[in-house]
């Protein structure tokens, strides 16, 4: 009969690790907040005109329906053509990517671009593409061509990568061609995601759509950057909302299409 | 005997419901083309004016560094990484009200949703637009935007990570009477801390290139250094301040992705 008590570990021990990182988390922001000159007074003074402009956004006006919808609808043109071109250009792009399928000295330029492409924010892209061809919607077009291939080719070369290879290798025994083996071995084990991903894009480049306008890129945000300036809040309410139910449409549909092609 | 048989892959009804997802996207794409306003000189214009952009972009003013960009640059930093500190302490009452597992008052996951969802709709340069109006041009502006449009996407997956906990460890926390706030600290924590962290990372990524532009709209960090450079035709800046912008982003992903190997 052994009466010796093993010393067994506490069940909830104290993390000193954890305590500590949470103590310099909050020494940061101190230190940050008071680099950053925010202080309580700032937020306070900054309610109570938040509260003015709340007041001044309600109520939402919509008697310029028309210039607003005409807006809206650019934007929606802007995102369907853009997303219909980022996501045939990243279809070869994705695929130079995919590491199990091509060769080093093809990935890596691939890789580079598609790192350019997603580092920038789609707004910079905008005001290098507004120098380029002028303010308008092609400038949108453009940026959100590039902003969709950094997201888009990069989940086309990560969905090729996880493939299974041994379909691959059948279709290379049995000597086809590199198009048979890709439209073959390839396509159906990917095709799902791809268009999984190619709807999430659509709805991201709406989203981005009604902002680029901001820097003169087309669709609605350039309205909307306009009432900001004239101070016209209550117009500004009303984009807003329409931006918020254009999106919510469009997040139901993409939902259904998905179903469709579950 | 056997007649011959035809497998298909799809109903019929399936097969329509495909069909009629490509002829609208057809149908739309169609309109798009028609109506899109496109000057083509324009579009002709585009190379001699690319060439002419990187002209004047060429030599880049490294000289500019020391003077105009690295105090904004790490002030883009604090932003980013302040705002998403804050972004934590909303996201996680928010995420675990609309838990519908571990908060069980509909209207609370109502309301949890509803801010997450309008969080998330609103762009975040729309976002800095309304603050910039509310708390003036500055950082405080960047900062709050920061936060607010991170809010719907750390409290969704937090909220969702909440939900896919096992309710193993919570039932013996309940029926040895431990208090709520026990059984969220010692039983739905330890399983979404992983993943907790993993979101807040990966969102601090996100807000690192997000709060580089909102100071085109006037809500600090070095999207004001751009802002000005662009305004000025600065060419040579504004080359400068990119390749800083990509630079830190670069190095932030490089860091966040090292970070997430290790905690996940």
């Amino acid at each position: 009969m052994s009466t010796a008590t093993v010393a067994r570990p506490a069940p909830f021990a104290v993390n000193w690790w954890a305590r500590f990182g949470y103590l310099l988390a909050v020494l940061y922001c101190l230190y940050a907040l008071s680099i950053l000159d925010i202080s309580w007074d700032r937020l306070l003074a900054g309610l109570d005109n938040g509260a003015r402009f709340l007041g001044a956004m309600f109520p939402p006006e919509f008697k310029r329906w028309k210039l607003l919808i005409d807006n809206l609808l650019e934007s929606l043109q802007i995102a369907l053509i853009s997303s219909l071109f980022g996501v045939l250009i990243s279809l070869p792009v994705g695929l130079c990517a995919s590491r199990n399928l091509m060769p080093d000295w093809l990935t890596w330029p691939a890789r580079a671009f598609i790192a350019v492409c997603r580092s920038f924010h789609p707004v910079i892209f905008a005001i290098l593409f507004v120098k380029a061809v002028g303010f308008g919607p092609l400038a949108g077009i453009l940026t959100l061509i590039f902003a969709s291939i950094g997201f888009v080719a990069k989940l086309f070369a990560e969905a090729i990568e996880e493939i299974s290879l041994k379909p691959v290798e059948a279709a290379r025994a049995a000597g086809a061609p590199f198009l048979s083996v890709l439209s073959f071995a390839v396509l159906p084990q990917v095709l799902n995601r791809f268009i999984g991903f190619s709807t999430y894009q659509v709805d991201s480049n709406l989203r981005n759509s009604t902002m680029i306008g901001i820097v003169g890129a087309g669709g609605i945000g350039g309205t909307l950057a306009a009432a900001f300036q004239r101070f016209d809040y209550s117009f500004v309410c009303a984009i807003l909302l329409a931006i918020i139910a254009l999106i919510m449409v469009s997040e139901y549909v993409a939902v259904r299409v998905k179903g469709v092609f579950q | 005997m056997s007649a011959e048989r035809i497998w298909q892959r799809f109903t019929p009804a399936e097969r329509m419901a495909r069909f009629v997802v490509f002829l609208v996207a057809g149908i739309l794409l169609a309109w798009s083309f028609r109506t899109v306003e496109i000057i083509p000189e324009f579009l002709m214009d585009a190379p001699e004016q690319v060439a002419d952009l990187f002209k004047r972009m060429w030599p880049v003013d490294y000289a500019y560094y020391e003077r105009g960009v690295h105090a904004v640059l790490i002030e883009t930093l604090h932003i980013a990484t302040v705002g998403t500190i804050m972004t934590l302490g909303i996201a996680i009452p928010v995420g675990i009200m609309a838990a519908s597992n571990v908060c069980r008052v509909p209207a609370l996951n109502w309301l949890a949703t509803f801010i997450l969802v309008s969080s998330r709709s609103v762009n975040t340069l729309v976002w800095a637009l309304l603050f910039v109006a509310v708390f003036g041009p500055g950082t405080l502006a960047g900062t709050v935007t920061i936060a607010v449009r991170s809010i719907g996407f750390v409290g969704k997956l937090f909220g969702e990570a909440l939900e896919e906990s096992a309710p193993g460890p919570i039932e013996a926390l309940r029926a040895a009477g431990a208090p709520w706030i026990s059984v969220f600290l010692k039983g739905y924590w330890p399983q979404v801390s992983p993943a907790f962290w993993g979101i807040a990372l990966f969102r601090w990524d996100i807000n690192v290139r997000e709060s580089s532009v909102i100071g085109l709209v006037g809500a600090g960090g070095i999207g004001m250094a751009l802002d000005e450079a662009l305004n000025l035709f600065h060419w040579d800046r504004v080359a400068l301040i990119l390749v800083c912008i990509f630079a830190v982003v670069v190095i932030a992903e490089v860091f966040v992705t090292h970070i997430r190997k290790r905690i996940i």
